[in-house]
This record gives structure tokens, C-alpha cells and sequence, in this order.
């Protein structure tokens, strides 16, 4: 017998699963189905000014730092600002999203651009998120080419885009977004949920920032 | 083959522990100020965490009761991505297949995630014995891999380890370190282990992840960290491997996400962890970047023995660690003394599951029955009422040395008889509460010393259980 055939064959016989194949299969398809929300706490559902306002606060809570901009016009400009604050090269890496194509950085002549998947050598990511969640703070970014996963990673500070209407209150709303794009049941290679920079206390429990990820998240809010 | 077990020694293994003065600054230092704290804090701040703790209890309940179909419709979704679903019985079997496809991929070093189900099939040890090298990538597992250790607690491996020796280890190790290298604070030593281990990321063949949960609904694995040491193990590699036991199944990512609300805050007191991936298949057409293979290793091992018993309920086991964190006798003892992979009261409930009561049958009985496990579990699982179950097996079995059976009749004979049980807990009660004085532990009693030897014993706050309930009750 095959593992698979054994595993399965001492699953059933421990439940008991026989005779009421039908019912129990029809019960795993109606919850796969219909994918019930249950609780949804009062702080993933505030109105639009909250949100965003509590969104920014749980990120800054777990150390991201934050800033807006009311148009993607001036996305390059913060950008500037907040390599130079932080004393970071002006060497940027991104994806081929179209919303971080369309940026003017024409006007930061010195930002030197360079797109595609990150082999450890750059300084500063670039990302668009596909969404942002209210209650824990949390950006939530897909793979592709036009948002690399190793951007998320190898780089010692990360930028992240996202835009006010994408912010949610709830992981579940953002779920539906998911799934408007990519289908029911579907999923892109991988979905990162993303709250705060990389950390570990597993030094005598001494927290520290910048384990093996990103030492610094910036998330600028447009819009 | 396996992890070596030495829970048959768990007294000598205890009595060991209280007398390591570093493991004792440690585990005070830690786990009383750390994180039973933040998890207060974060169980405080969320009006809803108790619903969330039901909703998490029936979605594992419905999800086990159906195991078989959502594990099928896992399997499906997997395949229909272009991964691999494997099954493995127990630990050899888990451990070969994940040997076949590190030489199918012509693999001569892996990097790895944490896991706790690589510790328990061994596949470290088993993997060297094969010529494959294993690097264990989060910063405590990868100090204990150096000290050729077992992580101590699920979720912070290395708690009993000082910066003094992580230094050490270092300066053993990584042979190209200058001598004159300042390694005094935990932030250098984290620098030094990020720049070795960031080649390693870069070189290995096959990354090795565990999974926290597998989605039925989307053939999904989810890891959850805070270093991103998972993510780069499963990203840059060719080929990505992911361990997981049969439980670790939900039906879809709404369920993921109601278990993960309060998965962080009861482990670390974070309202979400840093990193929460979302694992579906191998790298797509369009894709610049991820794993060319993906393939799952669903480990049963003991478990689907536990299914339609009362056992089950441990199966519903997040491996979040608050159990631990809040037991006096972990606290007292760390997690090394029990002897095999999982510490604490989930370690006492699961170990005799795998392998065997004969080999484990101190760790139910090393419990003070406090209850402060169940009251933090975010699973709700009943573990002292389990602890309990195992210890009454032993007994049937016969595998508890006479001296304990008496003792335990004793009690039956007591506990048949509500007035004479009530009669000598009135008297003792009082009596055990003046003698535990201040500290509110004993550390020794006497006629109980086989006890208190190797374990504090919480004084009796002064009055019995009943009178307490009278009281409460009837206002008297
Ligand atoms: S038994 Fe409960 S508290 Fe302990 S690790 Fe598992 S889920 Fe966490």
C-alpha cells in the first residue's frame, strides 16, 4: 500500500467515515464554497478616515514609518526625502508595476532606477502593494514581475506604495480583492503579508530589527 | 534513528535543570517577564480575542471531524498549481522522501526554516548521514544547530542560551571572524549570523520550510515568522520543500485568517507576525523569482491514531507556546528536560502520542494541574484533562511504578468518599498554605518528596475548591 492510500485509509478509520460519505462531502464543499467570515473584530471596520488613520498607526506600532502623498506625483519627491533623511544611496529597485513605471522621476534626476528580481545586491526595494490592512497594520503584497518576492527580502530597506482606496479594514476584505483579480480558488504564487520590518529576540530576548529581511519598511499611503 | 529521547530520564533530566544557574537566569529572565506579559497585553487590546479563540476551536473541530476530504481537496489544488503532494506514514518514511528529492535536485546544501516536524523525524542528522547539508536559518535554531542541540522551546529555540555563549559559538565557528571583532551585544552577534547565513541563502539547492497551516480551499501552505528567514529559505532555492503534519489543514484562507488572529498574540504578543506568506505552487510563467519545484510532505506519524479518541483535541495544536510559557513546571525546568521535541504541557500531551507511554509516561504526571495552560491555550484545548487521561492509561497499562498506583488508589479510595475527601482536604489545605509561606511554591514537603524534588508545588491559596464554589455560589 502507498503512503497516500495508508495515511487516508487510517484518517477514515478513525473517524469512522463510511456510510455518510455523501453528507460529510457535501459539507466540506458547501464551507469551500461559501468560505464563512467569522469574527471580524470592531477594529478591522471603521469608517474610510479611521481606517487609514488606524492602518498608519498599527504600522508605525510595529516600526514601520509612514508617510503620505496625495497624488503619485509626489511619490518621487517623498521618496527623495526619505533616502536622504536616512542617509541611503539613491539606487532604487522595482518591478515592472505600471502604477511605479508611471512615477516622474524625472524631477529627482539623481534616483538612479534599475527594475526586475533583487540578487541580494541592492540597497532599497521598491514595491507597489496589492492592498493594506487596518487591524494589524499589515501590507499585503503579491509575486509576479510586476512586484518580485525577492524585493520584499533581500534589500536592507524596503519602499512600499499603497494606495488609501486599497487600504481595508479586515484581512477578509482584502481576501475578496485577492480573489476578484485572481479568481476563486486561486491564488498567485505567493501572497506576503508584510507587518513591520524584520526582527528576532532570540538573543536573551533583546529585540532587534533587521534579522534577515528588511532593516527599515517605509510605506507611503497615496491618495 | 530520529531525535534521540531521553524522556524515561526526566527526573534526573529536571533535577539537572534547577541546578543550571545560567538555564535558570534564562528561563526567569524570559519566559515570566517576556511573554506571558505581551500576550496579556494583546489578548487585553482585543475586545474580540475570546470569540476568536471559539471560532478557531470549531473551525479545527469541523476541519478534523472531515480530515480526509479537506486533505483530498488540498492535494487537488496542490497538484492543479503544479506541486507535489507526498505522504509519509511516520518519520522514515517523511525523511526518505525528503532525501530523494534533495538527490533528484542534485542538492549539497539545504537551508531551512523552522520547523518543529523536521526536528521530530530527525531529518537534520539524517540528511548529514547522506552527505547533504542542512543549515538551520533562524537565528536560534541556527545557534543550537552550532551547539549541536534540540531547540528548548517551539518558538524561541535557543531561550537557554546567553549571549556569552552565542559569542563563543560564533568565534568557534566562523573561523574568518577577526579576533578583535566586538561581539559583546546581541545586535553585533545578529550582524555576524545575517552576513554567513545570507550566503548560505544564496547557495543553498533545496529550502526546507515547516508549514503553520495548509488551505484546503486554494492548495496553500502559510508560514508565519518574524525574522524572514522562511521566505528567503523557500524563495531563492530551486527547489522548495514544505513539512507538514496532517493537522495542519484549514479549509480556507477566512479559517487561516481567524486562527491567525490569534496565533501572534498568544505567542509573542504581536497583533500579526512580521511575515505571513502565502505558498502556492512552484514559480509560474511570468514569474521572475521563487522555487522551480514545490512539493509538501504530509507527515502523519501517530497522528490519525489520536482522530475519533478524546486525544483529538490535541490535534487542533497551533504551536503557539503560550502553554509552555505559562507552566510553573516548564518555567522551573525549561524545555530540555522533557526529553524529546515538544516541551511544556503540549509536550507532555503529544509525546506519549508518538512515542509511546512506556518511554514517556513522567511527562503527564510532571503537571501541577494549575490549569494556567488551558486557560491560555487559543485552541481551548483541555490538556490538563488530557495530562490526566494519559496519566490514567499508564496506570491501566501498568507501566506507573507500584509506589504511584498506591498513591493513586489512595486518592480513588478518597475521592469515592465526599465526606472523608472533604474532611482531609479542609485539614490539609490550611496546613499546606502555612507552610509554603511567602513564596507561594513549595520546594519541599514532606511524605511528597517525589514530588517536590523536582517541581515547586503551588500552595493551596488556604481554602478547598469546594468551599471556594459553596462560597461563590451560595455567598457563604
Ligand atoms: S497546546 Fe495550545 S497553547 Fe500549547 S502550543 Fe498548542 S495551541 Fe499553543
Amino acid at each position: 500500500m502507498n503512503g497516500r492510500d495508508a495515511v487516508l485509509g487510517k484518517i477514515r478509520q478513525a473517524l469512522g467515515a463510511g456510510a455518510d460519505k455523501a453528507a460529510r462531502q457535501a459539507a466540506v464543499d458547501q464551507r469551500l464554497a461559501t468560505a464563512p467570515r467569522g469574527v471580524i473584530p470592531a477594529r478591522g471596520q471603521l469608517p474610510d478616515a479611521d481606517r487609514i488613520a488606524f492602518f498608519i498607526e498599527m504600522a508605525e506600532k510595529y516600526n514601520a514609518s509612514v508617510a503620505r502623498a496625495a497624488t503619485a506625483d509626489q511619490v518621487p519627491a517623498a521618496i527623495a526625502e526619505f533616502l536622504r533623511a536616512h542617509n541611503l544611496p539613491p539606487n532604487l529597485r522595482r518591478g515592472d508595476d505600471p502604477r511605479l513605471a508611471a512615477l516622474p522621476f524625472d524631477k529627482t534626476p539623481n534616483i538612479e532606477i534599475t527594475t526586475g528580481a533583487s540578487d541580494g545586491s541592492d540597497p532599497v526595494g521598491l514595491s507597489h502593494a496589492l492592498a493594506g490592512v487596518a487591524e494589524s497594520g499589515t501590507l499585503v503584497l503579491t509575486s509576479g514581475g510586476d512586484n518580485p518576492t525577492t524585493l520584499n527580502f533581500l534589500p536592507d530597506t524596503h519602499i512600499v506604495l499603497v494606495s488609501a482606496s486599497d487600504i481595508h479594514g479586515d484581512y477578509e476584505t482584502a481576501w475578496d480583492q485577492i480573489r476578484g483579480q485572481f479568481g476563486k480558488g486561486a491564488l498567485p504564487r505567493s501572497v506576503n503579508w508584510v507587518t513591520g520590518p524584520s526582527r528576532s529576540a532570540d538573543i536573551e530576548q533583546t529585540l532587534l530589527l533587521g534579522a534577515h529581511g528588511p532593516r527599515r519598511l517605509h510605506i507611503i499611503v497615496v491618495g | 534513528m530520529g531525535v534521540e529521547i531521553t524522556s524515561p530520564n526526566f527526573k534526573a533530566n529536571a533535577r539537572e535543570a534547577l541546578d543550571d544557574n545560567s538555564l535558570q537566569k534564562a528561563l526567569g529572565l524570559t519566559v515570566e517577564k517576556g511573554f506571558i506579559k505581551k500576550r496579556r497585553l494583546a489578548a487585553d487590546a482585543l475586545p474580540e480575542f475570546e470569540a476568536l479563540r471559539d471560532a478557531a476551536r470549531d473551525i479545527k473541530n469541523h476541519t478534523l471531524d472531515h480530515l480526509d476530504l479537506y486533505i483530498e481537496a488540498f492535494e487537488k489544488k496542490v497538484v492543479e498549481n503544479g506541486g507535489h503532494v507526498h505522504f509519509a506514514e511516520d518519520a522514515a518514511a517523511a525523511r526518505q522522501i525528503a532525501l530523494d528529492i534533495c538527490r533528484k535536485a542534485g542538492a549539497r546544501t539545504v537551508t531551512k526554516g523552522k520547523s518543529m516536524i523536521t526536528e521530530e523525524v530527525g531529518l537534520n542528522d539524517f540528511l548529514q548521514e547522506n552527505g547533504i547539508v542542512p543549515i538551520e536559518t533562524d537565528l536560534g535554531e541556527y545557534i543550537i544547530q552550532l551547539r549541536g542541540e534540540h531547540p528548548s522551546h517551539i518558538i524561541a529555540p535557543a531561550i537557554h542560551v546567553n549571549k556569552a555563549q552565542v559569542e563563543a559559538e560564533f568565534r568557534r565557528v566562523h573561523t574568518a571572524l577577526p579576533p578583535d571583532r566586538d561581539l559583546r551585544e546581541p545586535e553585533s552577534l545578529l550582524a555576524e549570523a545575517r552576513g554567513i547565513l545570507r550566503d548560505r541563502f544564496l547557495a543553498a539547492d533545496v529550502g526546507v520550510t515547516g508549514a503553520n497551516f495548509c488551505v484546503a480551499e486554494t492548495g496553500t501552505t502559510i508560514i508565519v515568522t518574524n525574522e524572514g528567514n522562511g521566505d528567503l529559505t523557500q524563495t531563492l532555492p530551486r527547489v522548495h520543500v514544505v513539512f507538514a503534519s496532517i493537522e495542519k489543514i484549514v479549509p480556507t484562507l477566512e479559517d487561516a485568517s481567524q486562527i491567525l488572529r490569534v496565533l501572534a498574540r498568544s505567542a509573542t504578543g504581536q497583533d500579526m507576525s512580521v511575515y505571513t506568506t502565502f505558498s502556492t505552487g512552484p514559480k509560474r510563467p511570468e514569474d521572475p523569482d521563487g522555487p522551480e519545484e514545490f512539493h509538501v510532505i504530509l507527515l502523519d506519524n501517530g497522528r490519525s491514531a489520536l482522530l475519533g479518541t478524546p486525544f483529538q483535541e490535541m490535534l487542533r495544536c497551533i504551536r503557539c507556546g503560550a502553554c509552555m510559557n505559562h507552566c510553573p513546571v516548564y518555567q522551573a525546568i525549561g524545555g530540555h528536560a522533557y526529553g524529546w521535541v515538544y516541551p511544556g504541557p503540549i509536550g507532555s500531551v503529544l509525546t506519549p502520542a508518538v512515542i509511546g507511554i512506556e518511554q514517556s509516561m513522567h511527562l503527564p504526571s510532571a503537571s501541577t494541574f494549575c490549569g494556567r495552560c488551558e486557560g491560555v491555550c487559543p485552541m481551548r484545548i483541555p490538556l490538563p484533562k488530557l495530562m490526566r487521561l494519559w496519566r490514567d492509561k499508564a496506570h491501566d497499562e501498568k507501566v506507573v511504578p507500584t509506589a504511584q498506583r498506591f498513591g493513586l488508589g489512595l486518592w480513588v479510595l478518597l475521592a469515592r468518599r465526599p465526606k472523608l475527601y472533604h474532611l482531609a482536604m479542609s485539614v490539609g489545605m490550611p496546613l499546606l498554605a502555612a507552610f509554603a509561606g511567602s513564596r507561594g511554591r513549595f520546594r519541599s514537603l514532606p511524605f511528597a518528596g517525589g514530588w517536590t524534588r523536582h517541581r515547586d508545588l503551588p500552595a493551596p491559596q488556604g481554602r478547598t475548591f469546594q468551599q471556594q464554589w459553596r462560597a461563590r455560589r451560595f455567598g457563604r
